[in-house]
């Protein structure tokens, strides 16, 4: 892992009325990391994790995603970056290869692109004989794979996932964060949001987010450490009632 | 650009041709309401049942019976002998009208130039009825017409004779306008409703906040998303506009050009309000009943469809006039059976697109915020 930060934030705000979704957030993901972003529901998560995407226009505050300003270079971040929702975001009418060629496509991919990597990620997931089959016909364990597969399938610098996991059973999650290192091996960050606790012991670093702001922040054996906790669970709890504010 | 729009629009299709729910909505709908308001519902008087009560039997009544029941309007049910027959016969529900006859018709006729003839019509619909006394009482003036009844010297004193000429609709046939009413209706059908739900639908799935975080602009996403529905609106128009010609003789009097250019800007303005729609409903629930109780209910009864906005009472006239169907309804009447061409509609045209700036600019304000 290299020290090139791919996500930088200052102060980065968001505010409805004058209600302050998120507060003055100040973190940075580099370049190849698995970062968790964590926090309890409407702990403004996904709010902030939308301005990253572009989909949000953040209030006041600066950041850059992979070198592009989240005020003005939306449409530039959105060609830099992966989105999976926490829905199943897939349509179920269209086959495996439809969704392929779909998703490819509005990301602008060629079709020699299209055929090449929708063939490799096929075979690499193994599903060649049911590529023709509509997605709603697949195994549901599946479909979470399918998903990440093609939100990376044109090759971002970062992908964004929001709550990959959800619902997912203990044997898929395993396998699912097998592909995420394996993304992150390839040079692809990794931004996660998850709810799960282990699972932010996956993470390279993570922060932790309580009402609008990044209550904990660092490697998961920092953050163990400063809480003086043996598992994220713990940590989690302590953030979460508000002892000893690291940052801020 | 357009590949990426291409392949929205093929997707959609997809979602279309896959779902047999929506087939059968976009084109199940139409082909069953033309047939069964081209077949079934009918104000039309033909083939009308009469009975006949002739108390003269001479050269003048047999002569009118005659000439009544060679008409295509009315076929003979039976002759009777008396009232009293006459009530059974409509009681029982053998006979619309009856013709009356009273005594020494000829008779009275020749000495006093003047008879009478009574015509008793069922009025329990009252349309109807009206409409075949007033058809009976046409064939007796005509034969009074034909015949000149004037065996005395005394011709009658004076004479007006009125002509009623029934312009556009000669025949008044009721799927004159039922078409025209059915593609307003069917229009909003399948770009309101459809629309609206295509789009809710992908908020639901959550499919939405994924392709607005692709580099594709949020406007290209719905130009794809619309373009399929308002491609189908189209043959489904044209499917209405050719059942309408071949099968029940309606003709297009207009140009051809005119119309598609209307149906079209009536098309853009339909997919407007679905957009407006799907940027109220989160739920495609939501967006079928606001669909169906907000904007097909008014269209169907408020746009001069099926009741005439004139006899309305005022606050329904009003709301009428926001209705855009009120408008189409007019123009592709006009262009349809009048054979209108654009300045006499130019009001109308106007209105519509000022409805469909006024729709889109809100919808896109709406969508823009929703994003927020």
């Amino acid at each position: 892992m290299n020290s090139e930060k791919i996500i930088e934030t200052t102060k980065l705000t968001k505010a409805f009325g004058s209600f302050k979704a998120v507060n003055e957030i100040t973190f940075d993901v580099k370049k190849g990391e698995i970062f968790g972003f964590l926090g309890a529901n409407g702990a403004g998560k996904s709010t902030a994790m939308k301005m990253l995407t572009g989909l949000l226009s953040p209030t006041s505050g600066e950041a850059t995603v992979a070198g592009f300003d989240v005020f003005t270079q939306q449409e530039k971040i959105k060609k830099n970056i992966g989105y999976m929702s926490q829905k199943f975001s897939l349509y179920d009418d269209l086959s495996l290869l439809e969704n392929i060629k779909f998703f490819g496509g509005i990301y602008g991919l060629s079709k020699e692109q299209l055929n090449e990597r929708g063939t490799a990620m096929i075979e690499r997931l193994g599903l060649s004989d049911v590529s023709h089959k509509l997605l709603k016909e697949v195994p549901l364990g599946w479909k979470q794979k399918i998903a990440f597969s093609v939100a990376t399938l044109h090759q971002p610098k970062i992908v964004f996932l929001d709550e990959p996991t959800g619902g997912v059973d203990p044997i898929t999650r395993r396998q699912f964060w097998e592909m995420i290192y394996e993304a992150a091996d390839n040079g692809t960050t990794v931004f996660v949001t998850t709810h799960y606790m282990d699972e932010a012991e996956y993470c390279n670093r993570i922060s932790m987010m309580v009402d609008g702001r990044i209550a904990g922040y660092g490697s998961p054996k920092e953050l163990k450490a400063d809480f003086k906790s043996d598992n994220m669970d713990e940590v989690f709890v302590k953030i979460a009632r508000g002892e000893n504010y690291k940052i801020q | 650009m357009f590949d990426r729009l291409k392949g929205i629009i093929k997707k959609e299709f997809y979602h279309i041709f896959r779902d047999q729910r929506t087939l059968l909505i976009l084109f199940g709908i139409p082909i069953v309401q033309i047939v069964l308001f081209g077949f079934a519902i009918s104000n039309e008087i033909k083939n009308v049942k009469i009975a006949i009560l002739d108390q003269s039997k001479d050269e003048h009544s047999t002569q009118i019976i005659d000439k009544v029941l060679s008409t295509s309007y009315f076929d003979l049910d039976s002759y009777l002998n008396s009232f009293e027959e006459i009530d059974d016969a409509f009681q029982k529900g053998r006979i619309k009208a009856a013709l009356v006859f009273p005594p020494k018709f000829s008779e009275t006729l020749q000495k006093e130039s003047k008879a009478d003839v009574q015509i008793i019509s069922d009025a329990t619909d009252p349309n109807t009825g009206t409409q075949i006394g007033n058809y009976l009482q046409m064939q007796v003036q005509q034969y009074l017409m034909e015949h000149e009844v004037t065996a005395t010297s005394t011709l009658p004193p004076m004479l007006i004779n009125t002509e009623v000429e029934m312009r556009y609709n000669p025949e008044l046939k009721s799927v004159y306008m039922f078409v025209p009413g059915l593609i307003t209706i069917i229009l909003m059908l399948v770009c309101t409703m459809m629309t609206s739900i295509a789009i809710t639908r992908e908020k639901e799935t959550g499919t939405m906040e994924v392709l607005l975080a692709s580099p594709m602009h949020a406007s290209i996403i719905l130009l794809g998303k619309v373009i399929p529905y308002l491609l189908l609106s189209f043959v489904n128009a044209s499917l209405i506009i050719a059942l309408g010609k071949f099968i029940f003789e309606v003709p297009v009097m207009g140009s051809y050009a005119l119309l598609i250019g209307e149906i079209i800007l009536y098309c853009l303005v339909v997919l407007a309000l679905g957009i407006f729609v799907s940027t109220i409903a989160e739920t495609q629930q939501l967006a079928l009943m606001i669909s169906l109780f907000a904007l097909f209910l008014p269209t169907m009864l408020l746009s001069g469809f099926i009741f005439p906005i004139e006899n309305m009472p005022l606050p329904l006239q009003i709301v009428s006039k926001i209705v855009p169907a009120t408008y189409f309804n007019i123009i592709i009447k006009s262009i349809m059976l009048k054979g209108a061409t654009l300045s006499f509609i130019l009001k109308e045209t106007l209105i519509l697109a000022g409805i469909f700036f006024f729709l889109m600019g809100v919808s896109i304000k709406r969508f823009k915020i929703r994003l927020e």
